[in-house]
């Protein structure tokens, strides 16, 4: 009994260690370990559940007949310029001002419900700053059908590498 | 159920938990990936004015860093890549940051925020596409002396690869 204990608390304590380093980047040399931590942008991760479209979701209703969503890109434009989501529309990083003003006025004169995608994918899901602040954004301006396309790594391991369909250029 | 038992399932479930936890982090291990192939030659103007041209620096092991200051893991790697320019940079390493910001004024207020110490350039499309693509940040490239791909490093990646990569490199004549 006590060796399986042992055996627990040994790997429970090596994947939670794990964990912690992986999360506390520190200087390589190890003689003088300085800890870095910077304020990321409020998280993609506190966008609802159930707010969130897949890629294969998305491909299926981009396809549907009728009632194609309206598709944002809410990055930087040197990603979308490389590679984009057919049809979709370039509106800015949704974490500045330029990307905000674009996402407002593209918004202005559409019904509230219109149903909306954004995606960004310039990062890992949780790391990105620009999903969340247009998120919000279509939010508070009382947009009720908005959904956030859920990139897990990024846009070129989760979208292109998988095989969905792309665009290049502005 | 006795309470001996209560215990074993405890354990168990400890297990599987310590498991699952260790599963994930593998799972988002960033990419690797060898290539050895001649990296493509570009030339551009650093945040200072000068001209950074890769094929300048044969003869030296370049890390090249496509990274963003939105991007927070790519925020996370710049200290440790000021301090290998300090470590290794006599022995001919040399740290080559591209912005893949879409202006350079965010990048020009980060290098002086964090006294980069290497040459930092704006970076487009069309570079990014000349190394394959840049579709997520940060993406890092080790160049060997010879100016040949030692690698590609897609994702946050611990600092400790780089770290036994460029030494192994600074190693080779």
């Amino acid at each position: 009994m006590k060796r399986i204990c042992l055996l627990a608390v040994i790997v429970l304590t090596l994947a939670l260690s794990g964990s912690a380093v992986a999360q506390a980047p520190v200087l390589f040399d190890g003689t003088n370990p300085v800890v870095f931590s910077f304020q990321d942008a409020p998280s993609d991760e506190s966008i609802p559940q159930a707010r969130l479209i897949t890629p294969d979701q998305l491909v299926k209703a981009l396809q549907a007949a009728n009632q194609k969503p309206l598709v944002f890109e809410v990055g930087p434009h040197t990603l979308y310029a490389q590679a984009h989501i057919p049809g979709s529309e370039y509106m800015g990083a949704g974490s500045s001002d330029a990307g905000q003003q674009k996402l407002r006025e593209r918004v202005k004169s559409l019904p509230k419900n219109s149903a909306i995608v954004i995606y960004c994918g310039c990062c890992p899901w949780g790391r990105c700053p620009n999903m969340h602040p247009a998120y919000v954004l279509l939010h508070s301006l009382g947009f009720t059908n908005v959904k956030a396309l859920y990139i897990a790594d990024n846009f070129g391991t989760d979208w292109v590498n998988k095989g969905y369909p792309i665009a290049k250029g502005d | 159920m006795s309470s001996k038992r209560i215990l074993i399932y405890g354990i168990v479930a400890l297990c599987l938990l310590g498991l699952y936890v260790a599963g994930r982090r593998s799972a988002q291990k960033p990419k690797r990936t060898a290539s050895g192939n001649l990296a493509p030659d570009f030339t551009l103007t650093d945040l200072d004015g000068r001209k950074v041209t890769l094929s300048n620096y044969r003869g030296k092991v370049v890390l090249l860093d496509f990274w963003a200051t939105w991007c927070g893991p790519c925020r996370t790697e710049i200290p440790h890549f000021v301090e290998m320019q300090n470590q290794y940079g006599p022995q001919g390493f040399q740290v080559i940051g591209i912005s893949m910001d879409d202006d350079a004024k965010p990048v020009r207020e980060f290098a002086l925020q964090y006294k980069l110490n290497y040459p930092v350039a704006v970076g487009d499309d069309k570079l990014a596409d000349r190394f394959g693509g840049v579709l997520g940040l940060p993406v890092n490239f080790i160049i060997d002396r010879q100016g040949r791909i030692h690698a590609k490093y897609l994702g946050a990646t611990d600092v400790s690869v780089f770290d036994s990569d460029v030494k192994g490199l600074l190693a080779q004549p």
